[in-house]
């Protein structure tokens, strides 16, 4: 496992800054531009939950660097208030906000490891791979 | 920031050129509706080439915008989507299959065209 860097989401600008930073990451990492704008666009849809549902929080990536395998991991945490049915924030078209609830069944599609934590009144923390192929 | 919305007959041209946030993506819905109530244009070409990405905001942003020139009267074309952003975009399940497209700007303005003049 290599450097980790983090962005912390504390204004909407930040949403943007978070996923350029992930594009420069999965690009130096080897990425394509298909992956890429994968990469970069579930960035934004962690970082706008982050925005839209705790207020602050954070966003991490890390390169994979391990013998058989390359790849990035993102990390979002925020200590917002929690999804308290998780099975149902990972329905497609399931919004509270008016959005098209695309989100987090959307992120799930475009990495290939998808792992989510969230504590009702303590926060969340999702963590997710894309693998280099 | 603004971005700029170009008037051309009765058409009006718009290439959208920078990586958008959410702010500029709603002014931007506001400022295309006021110049398409000033100009009385019938038709809008939105130029896609140079956006790398869009998520679930910025299509609903884009969807919505479409919707609401088809209720004032004007049509709306969408350019230049890029490969990684329509396979981006399915991915996130996205298919905007009320959208007009076209592949680029030239293609555009003859969809247009032809729609207008039907």
């Amino acid at each position: 496992m290599d450097f980790q860097s983090c962005v912390n989401i504390q204004k909407e600008w930040d949403i943007v800054g978070a996923r350029q930073l992930g594009r420069d990451r999965a690009k130096s990492i080897g990425f394509g531009t298909v992956d890429q704008a994968r990469i970069a666009t579930a960035i934004s849809e962690l970082a706008r939950n982050i925005y839209l549902y705790a207020g602050t929080g954070k966003i991490c990536f890390e390169t994979i660097d391990e013998m058989s395998q390359k790849g990035i991991r993102i990390i979002a945490t925020d200590n917002g208030p929690g999804i308290r049915d998780i099975s149902q924030v990972m329905e497609d078209g399931y919004s509270t906000s008016g959005g098209l609830g695309a989100g987090l069944p959307g992120v799930k599609r475009l990495m290939d490891q998808f792992d989510i934590v969230s504590n009702p009144g303590k926060g969340t923390e999702i963590k997710t791979i894309k693998w280099l192929r | 920031m603004r971005i700029p919305i170009l008037k051309l007959h009765n058409y009006l041209l718009i290439s959208i050129q920078i990586d958008l946030d959410d702010q500029t993506a709603i002014q931007f819905q506001e400022d295309l509706l006021s110049k398409i109530h000033q100009s009385g244009a019938t038709g809008v070409v939105i130029d896609l080439t140079s956006v790398d990405i869009i998520d679930s905001f910025i299509a609903k942003v884009l969807g919505d915008v479409v919707t609401m020139s088809d209720l004032m009267g004007a049509k709306v074309v969408l350019t230049g989507i890029q490969p990684a952003v329509a396979m981006t975009l399915i991915d996130l399940g996205i298919h905007m299959q009320d959208v007009r497209t076209a592949l680029d700007l030239e293609q555009g303005l003859i969809k247009l065209r032809q729609e207008l003049e039907e």
